[in-house]
């Protein structure tokens, strides 16, 4: 019954590999709108979610502005694919990354002085800056003057990621890798630490913590998570590097999708993903199946914006944990160890 | 007590924004394996003095603003907090403090963040705690939350014996609980310093319960030293018996500031 304290259950990995099982098998429907309009997406948010999740569940630091660390990411992938020759894929997903991280320490550092609201307020101006500069200077753009660019083509080794299906499978590799570091974070020490700076500053400093470094190194993972997350989202979903696809919106999609889903949780992020990502498309298909013929295209979009809204509200109003507590909470009611609690 | 002090503050002075003093030249030591107890009123500067002791004044803007506090031998003032803890000096602070959403167990292994101990000894010290406070191991997997007054207060203390301290800093551990639970709690400490020569600071307005327990002690008046003594020289004493523990009329003068 006692778990050890510094290492995860061992179960806390079971419903990520049962995720994972789940995720392959997806693999082999073979439908590219599935992958393309459905899956890609779903994992990227999923990712910037966690990322997301990280900063603000686990260590309480409201961040608005995601969506310029996921531009910051996807750009710095395009930039270093452009202007680095021969540099591997990967290679150049994992130092954009770090390029968003040392970012991410930068404008994290007003959250030594500022919390909650004042805090959400100081990371817009991420937003607008990274925005501003990116919309600004079209070398970020590789010289091209409408500041839309192709998404390069993609390769691994000699394997080319050029259909829906690699692209997915090359999307689910990455998440399930680092959703597995983040499990393993989120079980250890450092966990612990971002969640006594979380729930009380003055407790964790006494105890020891050192709240301000345990603060920067949360902004650090965060967004080394986020800007993949856009590298994955502008590459192998939008397959355009543009500005406005990590407008404000953006940023509240991913805030969205963590109070939805749960804060603190790592399933969290991918529940409130499939809420913000899936759930609309679902509901655009059944409106065009139901009403297409008869209704005017313009109105069913509104109704479909109105039923999510609503469902939004409805659902927080029912469980403002998130869907991760009701998941907990089915898994309580039924007898299976399938699902653990400590993720 | 012939060795050297494990605390020794001389003089100190604190001020809050750089105007409102706090405590004003307060010496005060604690020698290994001593429980001293540092008496007063509210606003008498306790918890202040500890705050210092603990390099967490700057979180409320208070600064030290004359004499030195010393901590084995060394300033504290050039020390962060988290390296004090490393170095055997933890604080339980006024009000608890509880993580209230993580389980008794998390907030106990919060404790253990501090010292970067390896997973045996941090089970170790688990285990350690729990015989201490059989109730907490009862209740180890119940939001913190969830738990009475008095039983937040044992995980507080179980938190701070986690990073396994020297000397153990209390602030008003008696605050909002019954007197069966105060002298339940004051019993365990003093078992901790009798067995394991753990030195303790406690402020407490709780003088009678304190005085029992404690070697030593100091008390606070308006931030300023009004009396200071062994404890039984304290108890007996007509004027304290008089200010702090209820019995007869007051016939300490307040001191001007």
């Amino acid at each position: 019954m006692a778990r050890s304290p510094a290492q995860p259950a061992a179960n806390a990995f079971a419903p990520f590999t049962l995720a994972l099982a789940i995720g392959i098998a997806l693999g082999f429907v073979p439908s590219d709108y599935l992958f393309d309009a459905v899956l890609t997406p779903f994992l990227a948010i999923s990712l910037a979610g966690l990322g997301l999740n990280l900063l603000a569940g686990y260590a309480g630091q409201v961040s608005l502005g995601s969506a310029a660390f996921m531009a910051i990411g996807a750009f710095g992938t395009y930039n270093l694919l452009l202007r680095v020759p021969g540099l591997p894929l990967l290679a150049a997903i994992v130092i954009a990354g770090l390029l968003t991280a040392a970012l991410g320490l930068v404008f994290g550092l007003p959250s030594l002085r500022l919390r909650g609201f004042y805090l959400a307020i100081a990371t817009l101006a991420a937003q607008f800056v990274v925005q501003w500069a990116l919309d600004t200077f079209n070398w970020f753009s590789g010289g091209d003057t409408s500041g839309v660019v192709e998404a390069p083509p993609l390769m691994i080794v000699s394997l080319a990621i050029n259909t829906s299906v690699r692209r997915y499978l090359f999307c689910l590799a990455v998440v399930a890798f680092l959703t597995a570091v983040a499990i393993r974070l989120a079980n250890s020490r450092i966990g612990r630490e971002f969640l006594a700076v979380r729930d009380n500053e003055t407790a964790a400093r006494i105890l020891g913590v050192k709240v301000l470094s345990t603060k920067l190194f949360a902004c650090v993972v965060s967004s080394f998570y986020i800007g993949v997350a856009g590298t994955l989202w502008a590459f192998l979903y939008l397959r355009t590097i543009e500005p406005d696809g990590f407008d404000l919106d953006r940023s509240f999609e991913i805030l969205f999708v963590i109070i939805i889903g749960g804060l603190a949780s790592i399933r969290g992020a991918f529940l409130g993903a499939a809420f913000i990502v899936v759930l609309p498309l679902v509901l655009s298909r059944l409106g065009d199946a139901i009403f297409g013929a008869t209704f005017d295209s313009g109105l069913v979009d509104i109704v479909e914006k109105i039923i999510l809204g609503v469902l939004i509200i409805a659902f927080l109003r029912a469980e403002p944990e998130g869907l991760s507590a009701l998941f907990t909470r089915v898994r309580i009611l039924l007898p299976s160890q399938a699902f653990s609690r400590s993720s | 007590m012939s060795h050297a002090p494990l605390l020794a503050a001389e003089d100190v002075e604190i001020a809050y924004d750089e105007a409102i003093f706090a405590v004003r030249r307060v010496s005060l030591l604690v020698h290994p394996g001593e429980v001293v107890a540092l008496l007063g009123a509210n606003g008498a500067g306790k918890s202040s003095l500890l705050r210092a002791v603990s390099n967490i004044l700057h979180a409320q803007r208070g600064r030290v603003t004359h004499g030195r506090i010393l901590y084995d031998g060394t300033s504290v003032a050039g020390s962060s907090t988290s390296r004090l803890v490393r170095r055997g000096l933890a604080q339980v602070l006024e009000g608890r403090h509880c993580f209230r959403h993580l389980s008794a167990e998390d907030n106990l292994l919060t404790g253990a963040l501090g010292r970067g101990s390896s997973r045996l000894e941090t089970r170790r010290d688990l285990e350690h705690v729990y015989a201490l406070f059989p109730v907490i191991a009862e209740k180890r997997r119940v939001a913190a939350g969830l738990l009475s007054g008095g039983q937040q207060q044992m995980i507080a203390i179980g938190r701070a014996l986690m990073a396994r301290p020297r000397l153990l800093l209390l602030d008003e551990p008696s605050m909002g609980l019954a007197p069966i639970v105060v002298a339940e709690i004051f019993g365990r400490l003093a078992r901790l310093n009798r067995d394991e020569g753990l030195a303790i600071l406690i402020a407490e307005q709780n003088a009678a319960v304190a005085l029992r327990h404690a070697h030593r002690g100091v008390v606070l008046e308006n931030g300023i030293v009004a009396a200071a003594g062994t404890a039984e020289v304290l108890r007996s004493k007509d004027d304290i018996r008089a200010a702090y523990l209820g019995l007869g009329r007051a016939n300490i003068q307040p001191v001007s500031t």
